[in-house]
């Protein structure tokens, strides 16, 4: 299973505050214990949101917005994306991290091709909708 | 309970390296692993009512340290232990009646690789070395392994009760290997761990979730080996080729669950990441500046495949060198059958039937119905009609596989 893990964003990290050097290293050592457990994917840190932007789509129309924005706290500053067994071992990992302190981490699993039902025959897929709308008392 | 599955996370995690650990300390793979389980155990009974601790691995490694002294303490076959270990370790180490609980942890790393040979070792048969590995280093139950083999659970606990028992017998010793030796030892770790993946690989939708997910538990055994024997191109080329395969998971089936042959796949379903970190750790593999070994070269084909955005844009001229250089080293007639594929995309139908009619005759080959059919094929694109169809025919009767079957029987047709 993958799992996105996003670390929110907060005011340092949107005022481009770098971490100290110390942070630097915890960061790092935590990053290297993720891949030596082989289950590290990608993870990237991500510029504050002022060198970003927002497309909004309204009246089947896009507009865009450049950055800054605010609640930083609803805002990504990095991200890692793991291979784990559970959402339970995801959640293990990331009491891990570092640093974290007053910064939030939000952990979402990953769509993989099972989870779209292509096993599934329109047949199948038909019954399976009619049951769940039996169950919701349609 | 929640507390349950966060100790099962918990245990995936930290498994192995307790294991590593204790196993350094009492020099015994099977009392190390029973010292862990009691650790398991106690967490089991004391972390529902006090929470995970904020270091688990910590945490269990101090209750085996202590269920190991205790036991030492009393029991006496493990005291005549005690004394061969102090009979060792004074020849080691200097005097000492017991193993050294509180020495400075040596290097994680080290253990761990330690476990992994060890788990490997070629004492073992290559089912002990597998259901051993994947209890010591990848966690798994034995229940688990044995759904994802589909062989009973009494089958993988005695495989796994002989494999230590063997190890203890033949005084198998906890180490890396020396330089000489750790090509081949390695060759036999990576063995295990490739076949783990084929395992999972080849299991079909449907199955026993537990099968498929082989093929991850395959994947994080080969990316800690990378980084436990980064130096290894070997360990690079095994996890690119596992990393490659599996980015095509998503395309070859189709919604019926047949396979979808690799020139017909839907290249957009190919898994860009997997294929990139594969690419990536053919690149370490090549930064070591080595002559290209049997996982190296069957990736380094693999990635010829992953990086043509369309079947046409295949550099089939590379990869019929690289099977030229794989047949050395492994002189397999299906590799060689493989080649002359490769040759014939490249130079032509003439350039692989050169190779294939030199294989006519191999005995291993006698049964197996790709020869015939590759040859047909070839055949076919000469204007041989009448011989490919005789060819097609000898296939379609060698196949088991029904679809197979008729696809061989209308092309012997035309």
């Amino acid at each position: 299973m993958r799992f996105m893990v996003m670390v929110k964003s907060d005011e340092n990290s949107e005022a481009g505050v770098m971490p100290s050097e110390a942070d630097l290293t915890a960061m790092g050592r935590y990053n290297e214990e993720l891949v030596k457990a082989g289950v590290l994917l990608a993870g990237e840190g991500l510029h504050p949101s002022s060198k970003g932007a927002r497309v909004k789509f309204a009246d089947g129309r896009p507009t865009v917005i450049d950055g800054p924005f605010t609640e930083a706290k609803e805002l990504v500053a990095g991200f890692w994306l793991i291979e784990v067994k559970s959402k339970d071992e995801a959640v293990e990992w990331v009491k891990r991290a570092p640093c974290m302190d007053g910064s939030a981490v939000e952990i979402r699993q990953v769509f993989e091709a099972d989870d779209f039902g292509e096993q599934f025959t329109p047949e199948l897929r038909e019954r399976a909708d009619a049951l769940r709308a039996t169950s919701e008392g349609k | 309970m929640e507390t349950h599955r966060a100790i099962d996370a918990v245990w995936r995690i930290e498994s192995a390296r307790l294991i590593a650990g204790l196993t350094r300390m009492v020099h015994d793979v099977g009392l190390a692993e029973e010292l862990a389980q009691d650790a398991l155990v106690a967490a089991l009974e004391q972390w529902p009512e006090s929470g995970v601790p904020d270091n688990p691995g910590a945490w269990l490694m101090a209750i085996a340290k202590r269920r190991a002294i205790d036991q030492f303490r009393r029991r006496e076959t493990l005291n005549r232990k005690v004394e061969e270990i102090g009979r060792d370790l004074e020849t080691q180490e200097g005097p000492s009646a017991e193993p050294d609980f509180d020495a400075i942890d040596s290097n994680i790393s080290d253990d761990l690789l330690r476990l992994v040979f060890i788990s490997c070792h070629p004492v073992l048969s290559t089912e002990a070395r597998v259901a051993l590995t994947l209890r010591l280093l990848g966690g798994l139950t034995t229940d688990e392994i044995a759904r994802a083999f589909l062989t009973p659970e009494t089958t993988i606990a005695q495989r796994i009760v002989r494999a230590k028992k063997t190890l203890a017998q033949k005084k198998i010793p906890f180490e890396v290997p020396s330089a000489s030796e750790l090509g081949e030892r390695l060759a036999s770790v990576l063995e295990v761990v490739y076949l783990v993946f084929n395992e999972g690989y080849s299991a079909t939708g449907g199955e026993d979730w537990m099968r498929p997910a082989l093929c991850e538990d395959a994947m994080r055994l080969g990316r800690m080996l990378a980084e436990l024997v980064p130096k290894e191109p070997e360990a690079h080329g095994l996890i690119a080729l596992m990393e490659i395969q599996a980015s095509r998971a998503r395309a070859r089936t189709a919604k019926d669950g047949t396979p979808v042959l690799l020139n017909d796949q839907d290249r957009a379903r190919w898994d860009q990441l997997l294929i990139r970190r594969g690419l990536a750790a053919l690149d370490r593999a090549a930064e070591l500046a080595q002559p290209m070994g049997p996982y190296v070269l069957q990736a380094s084909i693999a990635a010829c495949h992953a990086v043509a955005k369309t079947p046409e844009d295949t550099d089939w001229p590379r990869i019929a060198a690289l099977y030229a250089r794989l047949v050395q080293l492994v002189p397999s007639p299906v590799i060689e059958l493989n080649r002359a594929v490769a040759m014939s995309m490249a130079f032509g139908p003439g350039a692989g039937l050169e190779i294939v009619d030199e294989l006519t005759d191999v005995p291993s080959l006698k049964n197996y119905h790709l020869l015939p059919s590759v040859r047909g094929d070839l055949l076919a694109k000469l204007g041989r009609a009448e011989e490919a169809r005789a060819e097609f025919e000898r296939a379609a009767a060698l196949t088991r596989n029904e679809r197979e079957r008729a696809l061989l029987l209308k092309r012997a047709a035309e």
